[in-house]
């Protein structure tokens, strides 16, 4: 009986590694299939070779060196974006999140059930409506224009994450403070910030990448391809008819999904660990 | 009874309250804060004077989308009008400010209470203001960014503003319901909104439920105790969610492509098959789920290995002494206790994926094209609007689906309401 139940648990175990193995083939093959594409001579897709004959990275210099490439442009306007959007978010979304966890006010109760609907809607619905605004204010075909969609569109999710968050801080630091004499911004500056620094790291990170993944608004804010970011740059690297480019994609996407990948994976338990308390204590 | 109304009405608080009705800013002079009133009467004609003009043609222009031709153009009309609303809505949220600020300093001044210095009442208006500083600039991003955007769209739908009826030229109209009655009405908007709709449904449903099964599948899997080395496991299963979207997504309609991808090339070809993933829309729709489930699943997979740590182990130890079978504690305490905790979250994967954009119109289009219809034959409702918007023009139908999809994402919304609010019973808040 007991060397039955050892077996039985052995062929189980085995039978989980195996399945895990799969899920590592499935994943790492379309990984490992761009890489290789990245380093096959030339752009003649039907004579692309899993394990190429003589590697090269022709593509990758051809990125950074040929005067054709904007490569490095759209690297720095994603940067640009990047940055701005991630510090604007925080500054944006702590500030009403501070209002919405500590004060009362009029309007706070359906406010954030406003939140709670608005960040369901996705930001093309509103396109033709973004697009002729930015065009009246001049920001069309502009990263500042872009960024501003950004600022705009994430408030009503993070607000309700960092709301959340914010609730978990026990009241009584901030009401020992208020005895201390400490004005409203004094306690939102040295007790809210610095201990709701996981969330507004998430916060950051989270809108930090959205630039670099996001292609659906580039594509209708900016037309000039020195504005580009690098979502919307690569793409047309596919999707021009005239340059069906994939190797050359592929050298170009692997430069962006390494550092976020890295980032990512670095960073991913204070993710999980930020969403599931803002979320589900919100 | 007659001397009594006059008694109340002489009350001084209504005195100053009906005096800031008529002119904002007198009721504080009444009640001798001469400074407060001063600055609010500025404030009450400066926005007058401002804004009369442009309130003015704007809602006239939300009424009417003008009148002259080539002259008046209908969608910068409109636009102006929501602003006007907007900047309307402002000006009564101060103007009753006005009203109750008198009325509270006149019953403070009842109570005998002194005026206070103009230091103090700057303190106390910072302190009251406070919550309302903090949410202005976010508030102002959000309604021009957001709301007043998903304002325009929905009045879109009940004009008849298309490729053929377009400003400058032509002038819009108000058109009440005719496009949503055309959509299921008219046979070739008819055919093509029931099957972009139900293929839809299918999507969100079939897509999200496959990566959230998988997501927990592992994510049991790996949490087992026999297994070993699970920190190198949960990376590499994370991957996919690391690698961002777009690039995947490219890479996927690459790897199906049927003549120089891998798959066709590579892997089929050993059994000697050849599968059109890309021009028959059944295997493009196969082919999307089977996508959308390998870039969805590390986030459920993430989340629920997160959660299943915190089951309390003392569950499983009674559920142990009373003889429970494997399948038992999955079904009593960790399914019920992984959902509790992450139920919203996943109620947003169906919402995303509801919308996922992204993948649809980056892996073909929403190719193939499909005879007799306006739309491909994968198009998802959002994919779908982006080619009637961007593509074709029709602005007006795309605007009455885009209203139709709200409503559906009001249910998913509504569920998270309901999440909430039982959290709030148990008193979060």
């Amino acid at each position: 009986m007991a060397m039955n139940a050892k077996t039985k648990s052995k062929i189980e175990v085995t039978l989980i590694y195996l399945f895990l193995a799969v899920m590592f083939v499935v994943i790492a093959y379309p990984l490992l299939w761009t890489i290789m594409m990245s380093i096959n001579p030339g752009t003649n897709m039907l004579v692309t070779k899993m394990i190429p004959d003589n590697p090269t990275l022709e593509h990758y210099l051809w990125l950074f060196t040929d005067p054709g490439s904007d490569y490095v442009i759209w690297y720095k306007n994603s940067l640009m974006v990047a940055f701005a959007n991630a510090t604007g978010s925080v500054v944006l979304t702590s500030l009403i999140a501070y209002a919405f966890s500590r004060y009362h006010f009029i309007g706070k109760k359906y406010g954030l059930y406003t939140f709670l609907l608005l960040q369901m809607f996705p930001a093309l619905m509103g396109m033709v409506a973004l697009y002729i605004l930015l065009s009246t204010i001049g920001l069309i075909d502009s990263l500042v224009g872009l960024t501003l969609i950004y600022l705009g569109g994430q408030i009503p999710f993070n607000a309700w994450l960092v709301k959340g968050y914010f609730d978990t801080i026990p009241k009584e630091l901030d009401e020992a403070a208020k005895i201390d004499g400490a004005g409203h911004l004094k306690i939102f500056w040295t007790i809210m910030l610095p201990l709701a620094k996981p969330i507004l790291a998430v916060v950051a990170l989270f809108n930090f990448m959205a630039p670099f993944m996001d292609f659906l608004l580039p594509r209708i804010v900016l037309t000039s391809p020195e504005k580009y970011t690098l979502a919307l740059g690569l793409f047309n690297f596919i999707n021009d008819q005239f340059s069906n480019n994939f190797t050359r994609f592929s050298a170009g996407a692997i430069l962006i999904a390494v550092p976020i990948a890295l980032v990512f994976l670095l960073l991913q338990r204070y993710l999980i660990s930020g969403l599931t308390s803002g979320a589900t204590k919100g | 009874m007659a001397k009594d109304d006059r008694q109340t009405l002489k009350k001084p608080r209504n005195i100053a309250t009906l005096l800031s009705i008529l002119v904002p800013g007198l009721g504080q002079i009444y009640n001798r804060r001469f400074g407060k009133g001063l600055l609010l009467f500025v404030i009450a004609v400066s926005f007058l004077v401002t804004f009369w003009d442009y309130i003015d043609i704007g809602i006239w222009g939300l009424f009417t989308l003008g009148t002259i031709p080539r002259e008046h153009h209908s969608i910068q009309l409109l636009i102006q009008g929501f602003i006007s609303v907007i900047i309307l809505v402002f000006g009564i949220a101060i103007y009753l400010f006005n009203v109750k600020d008198a009325r509270r300093d006149a019953i403070a001044r009842e109570h005998g209470k002194p005026n206070p210095g103009l230091f103090r009442a700057m303190q106390d208006f910072y302190d009251r203001g406070f919550p309302y500083f903090m949410i202005l600039p976010g508030l102002l991003m959000l309604i021009f960014i957001v709301v007043l955007p998903l304002a325009f769209m929905i009045s879109l739908a009940f004009t008849n503003y298309d490729q053929y009826n377009s400003p400058p030229r032509k002038l819009l109209d108000w058109v009440g319901f005719e496009n949503f009655v055309n959509l299921v009405n008219v046979e070739i908007w008819q055919d093509t909104f029931f099957n972009v709709f139900t293929w839809t449904i299918v999507w969100t449903v079939v897509a999200t439920t496959l990566q959230i099964a998988l997501g927990l599948f592992l994510a049991l899997l790996v949490n087992d105790k026999r297994i070993k080395f699970k920190r190198m496991i949960r990376t590499v299963l994370i991957l996919p969610w690391a690698v961002p979207a777009f690039v995947s997504i490219l890479i996927f309609s690459a790897l199906f492509n049927p003549t120089f991808g891998a798959i066709n090339r590579d892997v089929l070809s050993q059994f000697g098959m050849m599968i059109p993933w890309l021009s028959d829309p059944f295997w493009a729709k196969v082919a999307l789920i089977m996508i959308q489930t390998w870039l969805g699943f590390p986030f459920v997979f993430a989340l629920f290995t997160g959660v299943l740590q915190s089951v309390p182990a003392d569950m499983y130890e009674a559920a142990d002494v009373d003889g429970g079978t494997r399948l038992q504690k999955f079904r009593f305490i960790t399914l019920p206790h992984i959902l509790y905790a992450t139920a919203p979250l996943l109620i947003m994967q169906y919402a995303g994926n509801f919308n996922n954009f992204n993948i649809i119109y980056l892996f073909n289009q929403g190719e193939p094209a499909v005879r007799g219809q306006s739309a491909g034959g994968t198009d998802i409702l959002i994919s779908w609007v982006y080619k009637l918007t961007f593509e074709t023009n029709n602005y007006n139908m795309a605007a009455a689906i885009t209203i139709i999809m709200g409503l559906m994402v009001s249910i998913f919304a509504f569920f998270q309401f309901r999440r909430t609010a039982a959290f709030k019973e148990e008193g979060r808040y």
